[in-house]
């Protein structure tokens, strides 16, 4: 067992009718009144995590983070129930309230490591976790952190001290020494005298005592919960209809609000002319925003037929005319004419080029994409006197209630947020994606009764926050007997994640650098962040590396990544369970890539057909990873599985274009989705290293793309360097003979 | 007045003859387990049955559904528990669900569920290249493979 010191850290409360509150929390002074009446305990705490056991025996976990698929809320009780040696049938898992006694600390050193934080905030990171959670009011879900900040952290160590607690009483009760009892089910047993307590007859008793100095965690092989395929708690109100979305919100009097929203981004309203929407059944308002103008009605889809009513002028703007020819032109004269920025300088590239035998370059591209989660981003907001109600799907639910105080002029305190599930959310649910918020607030503004406000399919495709496009310039050096001396790369940022470009390879001199490749289209988080662009990138080009070295690309990169042993592992399972290096059925391929990202290491391997058409047809996707150890296998298998068929998506079809400065594409025909006729096989193997948590709603998605088109290489000769597939004609194509 | 049966109970309403059925359930009648997705019937998650035949709500105005009888996720297992529905023994679909862990977000899932049923009531054995042709709804978070293991389980069963 490892002992972790936390003292400060852990605080119990009594409550009402006998049971005990025991929470993981960090000292830093709330300016919550709520928080502080709730928790009933001198100073006050920002709480990660607590759970709550009362006299019928019955633990309650409160999880701080939103469910959207992900299976947190299950994960992370399993983590705290296990650690507690609770009976899984009596746990309870319920969504921690939006206050900021929640706020994650451990979530936001996640970010600050790895995701990076908003530049405003740089200085702040390394000084206090829990300042930068006061000013960025944090309860966020994203970067993959949930279980492995969250969970590990907080989740476990409040099981522990809870359980230590609990072992002290009985041991007090029956005037017996601590160390011979032991726990099972939700109860304390001292088997040397056959007694034995449940949890609940403990509590009250429980909730008297000061909170261990450095509860014990478990070793793995002492897990009761975590490690199993436990079902998510989630899902039975997922298959009858009734489990409540954002959009869900509903009542009697509510009014629902459509929006047409400046086509081209940042532009404003100039003028509207609503006289024949205003005679419409139903009608409510018009409401002109500084960039938009809304129909108010009783019913959502009046209000959406009104608008198209409404003419609405625009102003002109310097954007009009821009085009992805453009964004994509201005890249490549920043990545000719830009010295850029320092990633990392290994060795002397320089010196390396100069006395190469040879060497081979290749630009590389990925355009814009849209989050389209299948629940269209919505907000509703009621606000009555100097007080608001908001239900709304987020993957932060301090901030957008911050938000929205703020919008509307109220006190934070004021505002209620109603938990809902979200309908996806792959980084448009975030901060700073405040599009939909701010309307919503701002039209409810001028009603007293609840208003919904949903974008429509085509709005929420053309006024998203984008996964940035990029381009990416590499050059490698070989020497004369074909091995690689350096790697050169040159791309377009801006960066949101941190060493998505470094690759792990043992190439003695790389030079990496990166150029301004800000524009007008706003950007975001999607899913796996930029190693959905970079992964892409790297593992293309050292493909092309490989090929050029006359190696096969397993083999060379089992050669290059021996100072990896994580790597080495997932590629060999991959690689075996995919019959690597076997026969293969006439005209099919595979192809290999693997990415280490949010703490998981990740390797793909594809097959690939072309059907009578030459198109790509994808067979089978083997996926090994190492996440360190599995709280939930089958929970980790969903996201593999999940973050794959994301990944595929974009690989295969995904492309937002811009025509005269706005998006192009409206809704799902022209934003094309993998279904189910075009979903591979996918296996999934785990491999257990046992070193820290590592994420996994993300590392899946990575690796994707580039194990398709090296693929697609094998089977054709034709090397993609720009997504989508779709746009690529493979008629023409010749194989490369397999090495 | 239009009129028509939602999950057994009759309901008249004082709407627009070409408002879409998944507004009227949603908006007017608050039943908000159909779901909204794309508008233009592409997604499926908007399905429900209209005499037992799967339908995007979303594109299907309620003058088209005058008395019909419309079965919603709601309605799913308490039309399959009575055995009156015009489909039967839907409620498995919704148990295999939970058996195969298939939702994620679950966003889609309801449209997805109506979707299988629907097939699976007229196709009780499909083949693979009819799940294909069958079930064209979007699940963004990829919940496809375990929908397919989930179907054919059903077929099996």
């Amino acid at each position: 067992m490892k002992k972790i010191s936390r003292r400060r850290f852990i605080l119990s409360t009594a409550l009402v009718g006998g049971g005990v509150l025991i929470g993981y929390a960090a000292t830093r002074p709330s300016r919550h009144r709520r928080a502080n009446q709730e928790l009933a305990v001198d100073g006050a705490h920002y709480v990660t995590s607590f759970l709550k056991i009362e006299p019928n025996n019955e633990v309650t976990v409160y999880v701080p983070h939103a469910e959207m698929g992900q299976g947190v809320h299950t994960s992370l009780s399993m983590m705290a129930a296990d650690e507690l040696d609770a009976d899984w049938e009596l746990v309870n898992i319920e969504q921690a309230p939006a206050i900021d006694l929640f706020a994650n600390g451990d979530v936001i050193k996640g970010f600050a490591s790895e995701l990076g934080v908003p530049s405003f905030l740089d200085g702040l990171v390394a000084v206090s976790a829990f300042k930068v959670a006061e000013i960025m009011n944090l309860q966020i879900t994203g970067g993959s952190t949930s279980v492995r900040y969250t969970g590990e952290f907080a989740m476990r160590t409040a099981g522990a001290a809870a359980r230590q607690m609990l072992i002290d009483c009985a041991a007090t009760r029956w005037g017996v020494a601590a160390d011979t009892c032991s726990t099972q089910l939700s109860h304390v047993h001292h088997n040397a005298s056959g007694r034995s307590l449940s949890y609940g007859e403990l509590a009250a008793a429980a909730a008297l005592l000061e909170p261990p100095d450095s509860p014990r965690l478990k070793d793995r092989s002492q897990f009761n919960i975590m490690g199993k395929a436990i079902s998510r708690n989630d899902i039975p109100a997922k298959v009858d209809g009734s489990a409540k979305y954002g959009i869900d919100a509903h009542s009697e009097d509510m009014l629902y609000a459509a929006i047409r929203f400046a086509p081209v981004f940042g532009t404003k309203l100039v003028s509207v002319d609503a006289t024949e929407a205003l005679r419409q059944r139903g009608v409510q308002r018009i409401v002109e925003l500084e960039d938009s103008v809304a129909v108010v009605a009783d019913n959502y889809w009046r209000a959406k037929q009104a608008l198209k009513l409404v003419h609405a002028e625009f102003a002109a703007s310097d954007h009009d005319t821009v085009s992805s020819a453009d964004i994509f032109a201005r890249f490549d004269r920043a990545l000719a004419e830009d010295k850029g920025s320092k990633v990392l300088e290994l060795g002397d590239t320089e010196a390396a080029f100069a006395e190469a035998d040879d060497v081979i370059e290749a630009g590389y591209r990925v355009p814009y994409l849209a989050h389209a989660t299948m629940e269209p981003m919505n907000c509703t907001v009621h606000i009555h006197g100097d007080s608001a109600d908001l239900w709304t799907s987020t993957q932060d639910a301090l901030g957008i209630k911050g938000r929205v105080a703020s919008v509307a002029g109220l006190d934070e305190d004021a505002v209620t947020f109603h938990h809902c599930y979200l309908g996806g959310g792959f980084g448009r649910r975030l901060p700073f994606n405040w599009n939909v918020i701010d309307h919503a607030t701002l039209i409810a503004m001028e009603f007293d009764v609840p208003v919904k406000t949903v974008l429509s399919r085509e709005d929420d495709m053309q006024q998203d926050y984008y996964r940035p496009a990029v381009a990416s310039n590499f050059k490698a050096a070989f020497d004369a007997q074909g091995k690689v001396l350096a790697w050169h790369n040159r791309f377009t940022g801006p960066i949101q994640t941190p060493g998505a470009s470094e690759i792990p390879y043992a190439i003695a001199n790389q030079s990496i650098r990166v150029v301004d490749g800000d524009t007008h289209i706003p950007i975001a988080s999607w899913r796996s962040v930029d190693h959905s662009q970079h992964t892409f990138f790297t593992e293309s080009f050292i493909d092309e590396v490989a090929h050029r070295s006359g190696k096969n690309p397993y083999q060379f990169r089992m050669e290059l990544l021996q100072a990896h042993p994580r790597h080495l592992r997932v590629l060999e399972v991959a690689a075996e369970a995919a019959g690597y290096g076997q026969n293969l059925a006439e005209g099919h391929a595979l192809g290999i890539a693997v990415q280490e990202s949010f703490g998981s290491i990740v390797a793909e391997i594809v097959e690939v057909s072309l059907d009578g058409d030459y198109r790509p047809i994808v067979h089978k996707v083997t996926c090994a990873i190492d996440c360190g150890w599995a709280v939930n296998p089958d929970t980790v298998e969903a996201q593999v599985e999940s973050g794959i068929i994301f990944g595929l998506t974009a690989a295969l079809y995904g492309e937002i274009t811009i025509e005269n400065g706005r998006v192009a594409q409206h809704n799902f025909p022209d934003y094309e989705m993998v279904r189910l006729a075009t979903t591979p096989e996918i296996d999934v193997h785990i491999v257990e290293s046992g070193e820290s948590l590592g994420g996994m709603g993300e590392p899946a998605t990575p690796p994707i793309a580039a194990a398709v088109t090296n693929a697609l290489y094998i089977l054709t000769g034709q090397r993609v360097r720009e997504l989508p597939i779709k746009n690529h004609d493979f008629s023409r194509a010749t194989p490369v003979a397999q090495i | 007045m239009v009129n028509f049966k939602v999950n057994g109970v009759e309901q008249h309403l004082d709407i627009e003859p070409d408002m879409p059925l998944l507004w009227a359930l949603r908006d007017e009648l608050g039943m908000t387990g159909t779901k909204f997705g794309c508008g233009i019937a592409a997604c499926g998650a908007c399905t429900v049955h209209v005499n037992g035949r799967a339908v995007r709500s979303c594109v299907t105005p309620v003058s088209e559904v005058e008395g019909q009888e419309i079965t919603t996720i709601e309605g799913l297992a308490s039309a399959a528990a009575e055995g009156n529905a015009p489909v039967p023994g839907l409620a498995a679909v919704q148990q295999a669900w939970i058996d195969h862990q298939v939702p994620q977000c679950g966003y889609c899932q309801s449209g997805m569920i109506m979707a299988v049923s629907s097939l699976l009531a007229s196709n009780p054995n499909p083949s693979d290249a009819e799940i294909d042709r069958g079930i064209t709804n979007i699940c963004r978070c990829g919940s496809y493979p375990r929908v397919r293991k989930a179907i054919r389980a059903l077929a099996t069963a």
